[in-house]
Formats: structure tokens, C-alpha cells, sequence
């Protein structure tokens, strides 16, 4: 934006464009592509956690009316190559797309029926006899390391994928020095995803240009591509990958999955569209799981509160087999594990494990919120142990003001940060004295309320390009186009591929009010590989601070070329002309203008060709991120328990938030929102169970607890803002702060309210029996 | 999901559903709001060859009085209970109870013939047509006959139901003078069904002692049920807060405790008695006098 214009659009809580059609039931979702002739494919899935493969019989299922084909395992065997795992391991187990001579988890795709229709599809899959053995099931990463454990992947001998240890600072020395050593063990329970639109792709394959159209409900279009490309041995530019309309992701719609592949795979093999949609049970036991991270914890610390390191033993349950981002996700943890706080020395040990369970990978924070679930319960520990109050542990032990950019032990340089303000603006919502007061008050009267706080910081942009595992594809870059029509409206191609965040509409803002133009005269279209140039995807909330960075890379070039144009018409030097209200003006005077239209028609009609400059409108920008950004906030709550029933009840959520600079609170908001309703969930209901023998029992939505408006309090936000130094629009990234923040936040509170009764930790989730049987044997005690 | 193939007929009368049913036998299954026929024929756990649909015949839906009673026709909806204004001025409990179930698209499309009729034991209907002593009306193409509340819950997912018949309708007393209600539900998180929900209703005399007391418990064990010790505890008796502890103490007296991954048998026992007290509390303190 020229300087002395105001913005109109950046910064005001404009409504997402995107809403109309979606709540007007004029999305199309995956489900929704109908193509002449095509057919459906269904999955055969493992009853059994683990069991050897005898025989499959499917002639029974194939000669049913209306089955077009039935494939094993045995029919894609050296025909597909084995599933992709883009992340650094040390054991990765060979991954068909489906199983072969063994299962090795509950729901892993064993054959796929393909029928006119997934009616047929489905009696198709009654049809099909299979013989298994079963073999001893592992589901505890922890039983999973014993000698004696039954081993899921022979060709390694055990179950472990990666051992890998990071080490920084002197961290021995922390651990002699210390007064005290505060030791504790805490889980990060396994999670699902869960997003409204479960997965689903539909491919179109056209043996005459031997060209592959794919839809699929995927976070990465290109990124999907490539990796298929890869898969299939199909070269990228006879390949197009549209992500249509997206019901959430949550990063389990950034993996490559074995559905996308064998869709693609079948309409290939038999020359016809075929679609396959994912079930609701599918969906729990087979889209990637979230944390499932168990964390042995040592924290030297001094008398007065001060941390001197952080040490910690990782035990990653990374299910049967290692999915796209696996093995990366709890190295994320580790690296962010040191919080808001100096702490000098770190040290952490990953010990990533094989059990007969369903990968987990990316989910909403992927290892941010276990890292603030470590750095916060070890504060709270800390004030526990030593009798200090929690609030002012954390401000004792905060990076100050001074220190940004600040490199912290594990090596990541936080970009700015200023943590004090945005913690006592939390304690003030909540009237911090007067609740504990309250609280004192209370427990004379058998009333349990707790305080909880969570001060996190996260990283956010992913980013720069050596972030990302050596081999993945994309980069950490991220690419727009913009192109003004000849009619002066615009279009902007982003390479991200939003799925609920926004961006039509925040980009939107930033591109109106950089060109002066109404918001209505922007378009943004993405997620089609044919239309937009190449990028990486959304996810790691990139979207705006990689992606909006990008398209203002692109803005400038199409202003710098426009101003151009409009400089020898108005014979005015470029550097003092300005965008204005539909047209380019003399920053001095905004009287002295021409019309944009004028300059347009001067550009797409060519008939008096400036020298050195191109007929058209339509500039493109790569934009490689210097660094992460790094938001932060403080969320705070009240809570209170009910000693008899376990329940626990909100009084107050408070969540301050800092994303740096705001293009539109409303969103922000939004995505606050939504994340916090996610990170409750973590903390009081959500929770992936799998029994002794492996059976999924969370399989269905009667079992698994997404949290409905009533099982959520009232969300009371406020923010501060510290710019980001690192990308041109001072933007931090805010899709999953709320679930980062609020997580520690009511744990801290529930067990709070519980510290009267002695209970120093319970693992989540905080569910009234778990929080009722604490009580009951601490009665007894 | 996706079911097996089956037959769909829309019954336009009472006469015609009976008709069908007595056509098709075993084959038929009935369906009125299908929140449990169709989840488990998508699991294919439940593959009937023909489905009878009796949500749109009109006689079985609405709310009347007649001859001093309440009567619900067996496909009203919930929310047409909950919100229904002589079922909300004479027969407070079975609103409250109406509006505690599932959601609110649940509400507006499962019926109380066929939560009855499924005998979920986690359904929030069975409490309060228990304490309200309902009568249920079941129909056949050889005559009618009523079955008390009591009697009706047999065991799991089983009722007095027979082969042939329809529930069409249940009727009730309307609650009396000096009478206070309460249902109060311990909700699994995922489902909205009851973990434990108890249904009371609280009749006190002229001097302020106890002359009825009714409770419905849901969700504790196989099937619905009255807790008998709790209710016969307090008859006759000052309802102070120690009288109300003692009788609720007996609120899972004899019941085998349902257990799974929401609530073990001893928490699901525990919210039964301390549901019960604060049920019974609350029913108390809602009487006018």
C-alpha cells in the first residue's frame, strides 16, 4: 500500500466469500464430481491388528452383476511401488497399497471391489473370502520395546523405526547445578482428525492423451501430484490434480494415501472414472491419527523457580506403518519443548515404535501442542513443587522483551515476541487476584475451582525450504499469480490450497486495498494443478505468511508494471503514482488520476506499444520464507469440578492471542475458535482407544467425542500485536494456536482445582470417571 | 455405509402397517425415525427385506386428551413432545425428558414408539415413561391390548413387544397437585445418550411429606427401570436432605452396572446415586406449594 493510503479492507472483519456457496449448498466437494460411466470403488479392510494372509478368494465377488474388477494385494505387487514416507527414518517398513501376506492394523485395505455403483460395491465385498492366522498384537509403544515383544516388520528384528537424540547446551551441567530435579511422565494421547468431509478422490483417465485427471479432498494439490506422479510413473505434466471444495483437513489431508493411489491405479487399469469416498468408520480407522507421544520428563531446576534445562525421553507410537510425515512430527515437539522460557540447555531422545495401530502424522499443531503441553505442564509442576504461584513461574522464567530475536537452545531463532503483556492481560480478563480468591473461598465450602494458564509459543510460515525433510517435495516456498482481466477485475492463482482458513477472502482484502479496487472485483482460485502455477500447499499455517507473502510479491510487480503503463500516459515519474479508488493517481494529488480501465485497455489493447514493456497483466511471485514466524499468547480459564461426579464445568476461557498483525479479525477469530474447540477436546474428551487385540473402539462417532457447542465454554478473545519481522505483511499465522494454547491451558485449571485433594498430574484425556477415581483414592489415602 | 437392497413401503394407515407386517412376517421391520434401524443396516448388522414406514401415518402422530388421560401417538417426535403445550403444563417431566434427548435434528426426526420400542439402554424416554408410570398401547391385526411401563422393558434392546404389533401410542396421568419432576442425565460425550439419566417425580402431601415418589433410571443396566428401595425409602417421609441420601444410596441396589470405554459399572452405579439424590432434590424444591 502507498503510503497516506488507509486501508479499507486489511485490517476490518470482512465476511469470508467463501460462505455463500458453502452454506447455500452450492459447493462441490469431491463427492459431488459425477462423470459419465464412472464407477465406484469399495475397500475390503482388516478385521484383525495383525494376521498373516493364507489366501484371498474373490470369484465369488467378481462374478457378482455389475463388478468390473476385484484386486488383492497380489495383483498391484511389483506393479506399484511402496507408499511414500517423505520424513528421515531408519527402519521404513515396505508399504503396499494394499496389504500384502500380512495386516498389520485394524482397517489397512486388504482388497477394493470395483462396481458400477457402491451399493454393488459392497455386496461385492460380502463376497470376498479371506483366510487369515492371527498373530500376537502390539498396541503399547512401551510393551512394543520389550525383548519378547511380537515384532510387526521381521526384516528389523524389533520395533523400533528411529532412535535419534538432539543435544544442546550444557545440559549435564544443568542437571549437576540444579537444586532440584523435577521428574514427571506425560502423554499426549492419540487423537483422529475428524474433519467434516472425511477423504475422497475421484480419477479420470484418458488412454487417447494418456492424460490423469484426479480430484481428491487433499491440503496439497501439487504436492499430490508429485508424489503420485512418482507412484504411478506418469510424468507431472500429463497429470492434474484439482482439490475441489475441502470440508477441514487438519493435516490429515496433507499425507499421500493409498485410497488416492489405487483410485488413480484403477482408472488407468480399466480405462473408466472410478471414485472412491470414505466412510465415516474409514475415516477413524484409517485417515492418519494425531500426537500419541508419551514423554518421560527431567527439569533441573533452582529454588527460586528458575529452569536451567530440559531434558526429555520420547516414546513416539508411530502405528503399522510410517505414513508421509510421520516420523516428523515429534521431532517438532522436541525442538519447541523449551516454550516461552530461557532454558539454556536442552537435551531430547526420540524412540519412534511400530505398533498395530494406524499412523499418526500431522495433526492440527503437529508437535506444537505437544511441546506446549511439556513446557507448561513443567511450569506448573515447577510452581507445584516449590509452592510458587504458576502465573509468576512462567513471567520469572519468560524470553524478555529484549532478547529478539532470540535463539533458543535447540537452535530455532523466535522472530519477536514480548510474552509479559499478553500474560497479564489473560490475568486481568479473569480478575486474577479475585478468582483466587474465590478459589480460597470455595474450598472451605467444598467448592473445587481451578486456575488454569498457558503461556505457548509455536512456530508458524513452515517455511523456509531446509525446514522441510530432505526428501520432500515442494519447498517451504510458496507461489501467486495475479493477472488483471481486461476488464480490470482480478484474479490471483495461489499456490496454497485453503480448506476452511479463508484466503479467498483475506487475500482478497490484501489485493483490494493494494490496487484500490473493491474487495468484490478480486477472485482467488486455487487448488486446481492445471490453473495455478506450482505450490507447496496449505498447512503449518503457511497460508498467509508464506502464500500472502508470495501474492505480494506478485501485487508489486503487477503495480510496478501498471504505474509503467499510467507513467508515460500521464507523463508523471512511476515512483510518484499510487493506486486510489479504481485508479492511478499522483501520490501528491489524488485528483491528478486516470482511470485503472484506461491503463488496462492501453495494456491489453497494445496499439500504442510502450517500449520494453509486454502487452498483458499477469505477474507471478515465488516467495522463500528467511525463517518461521513465531506467535504466541496466554490462555487462561476457570474451572470448577464436582467432587461427586468427576464433571468438569468452565466459568470463564479467556484466550490472548498474538499472530502479529491482523488482515481480518473475523477469521483470526474463527480459527481461535475452532482450535480451541479442538485442543478442549484433547484435554477433557477426545480420545483414540484400541484394545489389547487391536480392535479400533472408537470406531464410529458414537464412540469417538467431538465436542458438541454445549461440552464448550464461552470464548472471551482478545490479542496484542507483535509484527513479524520476517515476511512483508508483519503476519505470524494463527491455525492452530487455539489448539496449542488451550490444551495446557485446561489441564492446568483442572488439575488446579484438584490440588486440594494432593493429585499432581492425571493423563488426558480429563474424562469425569478418571478425575471422580482420583478423588475417591485420594479420599482414602 | 451402505446397506443391503430391501423393499420400502410407506404405510398409509395403522390398518395398512399391520397389514404389511402380518404380510412379510420376519422379514419386516418397522421404521419410524430411524436414528437405531438405519445405522445398523448401513453396518449391515440388520439386513430386513422390507421396511415398513409408518413416520407419515397421520393417527399415530400428536398429542390429545382424552378421558382425563394424556395420550402421545407412537411416531410423535421429539420435539413435538418437548414442545407441545399440554404435555409441558400437565406432564412437565416428560418435556423435560423429550428435550434431553440427542440433538436437535435427533429430536425432529426420532419418535417415542421407536426409542421405546428399541429399548436402547441408554435411551432417555424409558426414565421418564417409567416414573410417569406410562401405559403403552400396542396394536395387532387381532385387537389391542395396554402393557404398563413396568412391564414393558424386558432386557437389552428387548420390550413386551410382539411379533405383528405396533406401538401406537402411550398414555399418562397428568401429574397431580403438589407435584415437582427432574430429569437429570450424565450425557456420553460422543453419543448424547445417558450414561445415567434419572427420571423423578416427587408428590408431597398436605403436611409436606412424601406421598409418591417415582424415579426412572436409564443408562445403569440392561434395561430401564424403577429402583424400588429408593422410591418405597422415602413414602410417607419428610423429604429432608438426609432422608433423600439414604434412599438414593439404593439407587443401583440389584442392577448388574452396564461397563465400556465411557463409565465402569462402579461410576455408572456412583451417577445413578448421586443423580438420584439431586433428581430427587431438585423435583422437590420445583413443587409449588
Amino acid at each position: 500500500m502507498a503510503a497516506g493510503i488507509v486501508p479499507k479492507f486489511v485490517g476490518s472483519r470482512v465476511k469470508r466469500r467463501e460462505d455463500p456457496r458453502l452454506i447455500s449448498g452450492n459447493g462441490t466437494y469431491v463427492d459431488d464430481i459425477k462423470l459419465p460411466g464412472m464407477l465406484a470403488a469399495v475397500m475390503l479392510r482388516s478385521p484383525y491388528g495383525h494376521a498373516k494372509i493364507n489366501s484371498i478368494d474373490v470369484e465369488a465377488a467378481k462374478k457378482l452383476p455389475g463388478v468390473v474388477a476385484v484386486l488383492t494385494g497380489e495383483d498391484i505387487r511389483g506393479k506399484l511401488p511402496t507408499l511414500i514416507t517423505a520424513a528421515p527414518a531408519q527402519n521404513v517398513p515396505y508399504h503396499p497399497a494394499l496389504a500384502q501376506d500380512r495386516v498389520r492394523f485394524v482397517g489397512e485395505a486388504v482388497a477394493v471391489a470395483v462396481a458400477i455403483d457402491q451399493y454393488t460395491a459392497q455386496d461385492a465385498l460380502d463376497l470376498i473370502e479371506v483366510d487369515y492366522d492371527p498373530l500376537p498384537v502390539i498396541t503399547d509403544p512401551e510393551k512394543a520395546l520389550e525383548a519378547d515383544a511380537p515384532v510387526i516388520h521381521e526384516q528389523f528384528g524389533n520395533n523400533i523405526s528411529t532412535r535419534a537424540e538432539v543435544k544442546s547446551g550444557e545440559i549435564d551441567r544443568a542437571m549437576r547445578e540444579a537444586d532440584r530435579i523435577i521428574k514427571f511422565r506425560l502423554v499426549n494421547q492419540r487423537l483422529a482428525p475428524v474433519p467434516m468431509e472425511p477423504r475422497g478422490a475421484v480419477a479420470q483417465w484418458n488412454p487417447g492423451s494418456e492424460y490423469l485427471t484426479l480430484w481428491s479432498s487433499t491440503q496439497g494439490p501439487h504436492l499430490l501430484r508429485s508424489y503420485l506422479a512418482e507412484v504411478l510413473k506418469l510424468p507431472e505434466h500429463r497429470m492434474r490434480v484439482i482439490a475441489p471444495e475441502v470440508g477441514g483437513g487438519f493435516g490429515c489431508k496433507l499425507n499421500v494415501y493409498a485410497e488416492e493411489v489405487m483410485t488413480a491405479y484403477l482408472a488407468m487399469l480399466l480405462n473408466k472414472p472410478v471414485k472412491w469416498i470414505e466412510r465415516r468408520r474409514e475415516n477413524l480407522a484409517t485417515t492418519t491419527h494425531g500426537r500419541d507421544l508419551i514423554t518421560y520428563i527431567e527439569a533441573p531446576v533452582k529454588n527460586d523457580g528458575t529452569i536451567l534445562g530440559l531434558k526429555a525421553r520420547f516414546i513416539c507410537d508411530m502405528g503399522a506403518y510410517l505414513q508421509l510425515l510421520t516420523p516428523m512430527v515429534p521431532g517438532f515437539a522436541g525442538m519447541m519443548m523449551t516454550g516461552c522460557y530461557k532454558v539454556p540447555a536442552m537435551a531430547f531422545e526420540q524412540l519412534m515404535v511400530f505398533t498395530n495401530k494406524m499412523a499418526p502424522d500431522a495433526y492440527r499443531g503437529a508437535g506444537r501442542p505437544e511441546a506446549c503441553f511439556i513446557a507448561e505442564r513443567t511450569m506448573d509442576m515447577i510452581a507445584l513443587e516449590l509452592n510458587l504461584d504458576p502465573a509468576e513461574i512462567r513471567r520469572k522464567n519468560f524470553i524478555p522483551k529484549e532478547a529478539f530475536p532470540a535463539q533458543i537452545a535447540s537452535g530455532l531463532i523466535y522472530d519477536s515476541g514480548d510474552y509479559e503483556p499478553a500474560l497479564d492481560l489473560a490475568l486481568k480478563h479473569i480478575d486474577y487476584p479475585k478468582v483466587r480468591a474465590e478459589q480460597a473461598e470455595g474450598r472451605k465450602h467444598g467448592r473445587y475451582i481451578g486456575i488454569g494458564i498457558c503461556s505457548y509459543v509455536e512456530i508458524c510460515g513452515i517455511g523456509p525450504s531446509p525446514m522441510l525433510p530432505p526428501s520432500m517435495k515442494g519447498g517451504g516456498w510458496e507461489s501467486a499469480t495475479i493477472r488483471m482481466e481486461p476488464d480490470s477485475k482480478v484474479t490471483v492463482l495461489t499456490g496454497v490450497s485453503p480448506h476452511g482458513q479463508g484466503q479467498e477472502t483475506s487475500f482478497a482484502q490484501l489485493v483490494a486495498d493494494e490496487l484500490g479496487i473493491g474487495i468484490d472485483d478480486v477472485t482467488v482460485v486455487h487448488g486446481d494443478t492445471a490453473i495455478v502455477q506450482y505450490g507447496t500447499g496449505t498447512f503449518g499455517s503457511r497460508g498467509t505468511s508464506v502464500g500472502g507473502a508470495a501474492l505480494m510479491m506478485a501485487v508489486q510487480k503487477l503495480q510496478a508494471k501498471m504505474k509503467k503503463i499510467a507513467s508515460t500516459m500521464m507523463e508523471v515519474p512511476p515512483d510518484q503514482l499510487t493506486f486510489n479508488n479504481g485508479t492511478i493517481a499522483m501520490a501528491s494529488d489524488l485528483t491528478k488520476s486516470i482511470p485503472l480501465q484506461r491503463v488496462v485497455d492501453a495494456s491489453y489493447g497494445h496499439k500504442h506499444p510502450i517500449p520494453g514493456i509486454e502487452p498483458g497483466l499477469n505477474e507471478a511471485g515465488f516467495y522463500e520464507p528467511t525463517a518461521c514466524t513465531f506467535p504466541f499468547g496466554t490462555h487462561a480459564c476457570v474451572v470448577e469440578v464436582d467432587a461427586d461426579t468427576g464433571v468438569v464445568k468452565f466459568l470463564r476461557y479467556v484466550a490472548v492471542d498474538d499472530c502479529g498483525r491482523i488482515i481480518n479479525p473475523l477469521l483470526v477469530e474463527g480459527q481461535v475458535h475452532g482450535g480451541i474447540a479442538q485442543g478442549i477436546a484433547q484435554a477433557l474428551y477426545e480420545e483414540v482407544i484400541y484394545d489389547e487385540n487391536g480392535q479400533l473402539l472408537t470406531a464410529t462417532l458414537m464412540d469417538y467425542a467431538v465436542p458438541k457447542a454445549e461440552m464448550l465454554p464461552h470464548y472471551e478473545l482478545d490479542s496484542t500485536v507483535t509484527p513479524s519481522p520476517i515476511n512483508p505483511l508483519g503476519v505470524k499465522g494463527v491455525g492452530e494456536a487455539g489448539t496449542i494454547g488451550s490444551t495446557p491451558c485446561v489441564v492446568s485449571g483442572v488439575l488446579d482445582a484438584l490440588k486440594p485433594f494432593g493429585i499432581k498430574n492425571l493423563d488426558m484425556p480429563l474424562k469425569p470417571e478418571k478425575i471422580w477415581r482420583a478423588i475417591q483414592a485420594a479420599r482414602k489415602a | 455405509m451402505f446397506p443391503a437392497s430391501f423393499q420400502y413401503h410407506r404405510a398409509a394407515s395403522v390398518k395398512d402397517a399391520l397389514g404389511m407386517l402380518q404380510q412379510f412376517g420376519d422379514d419386516a421391520k418397522l421404521l419410524s425415525g430411524g436414528h437405531s434401524l438405519l445405522p445398523m443396516m448401513k453396518l449391515r448388522l440388520a439386513q430386513p427385506t422390507h421396511l415398513v414406514d409408518i413416520a407419515g401415518v397421520a393417527e399415530l402422530s400428536g398429542v390429545r386428551e382424552e378421558g382425563g388421560k394424556i395420550v402421545i401417538g407412537g411416531a410423535t417426535i421429539h420435539d413435538n413432545v418437548a414442545s407441545n403445550q399440554i404435555v409441558r403444563n400437565k406432564l412437565g417431566l416428560l418435556a423435560e425428558v423429550a428435550s434431553a434427548i440427542g440433538d436437535i435434528q435427533v429430536r425432529n426426526r426420532g419418535t417415542i414408539g421407536g426409542s421405546l420400542a428399541h429399548s436402547d439402554p441408554a435411551a432417555d424416554y424409558p426414565a421418564g415413561v417409567l416414573a410417569l408410570e406410562g401405559e403403552i398401547k400396542l396394536e395387532s391385526s387381532s385387537g389391542s391390548r395396554v402393557v404398563k411401563a413396568q412391564d414393558f422393558f424386558v432386557d437389552l434392546l428387548t420390550t413386551a413387544i410382539k411379533p405383528g404389533e405396533i406401538l401406537t401410542g402411550v398414555s399418562f396421568t397428568p401429574h397431580p397437585a403438589r407435584t415437582g419432576f427432574a430429569y437429570l442425565k450424565h450425557r456420553q460425550p460422543a453419543s448424547g445418550f445417558a450414561i445415567v439419566g434419572i427420571a423423578a417425580m416427587v408428590t408431597l402431601d398436605a403436611k409436606g411429606n412424601c406421598e409418591r415418589v417415582r424415579v426412572g433410571v436409564t443408562g445403569l443396566g440392561a434395561k430401564a427401570f424403577r429402583p424400588a428401595a429408593v422410591e418405597s425409602a422415602l413414602a410417607g417421609k419428610k423429604p429432608d436432605t438426609g432422608a433423600i441420601g439414604t434412599a438414593a444410596a439404593h439407587a443401583a441396589d440389584g442392577i448388574d452396572p452396564l461397563s465400556d470405554i465411557h463409565a465402569s459399572a462402579d461410576f455408572r452405579s456412583e451417577l445413578a446415586r448421586v443423580y438420584t439424590r439431586r433428581a430427587i432434590q431438585q423435583a422437590i424444591a420445583r413443587i409449588k406449594t
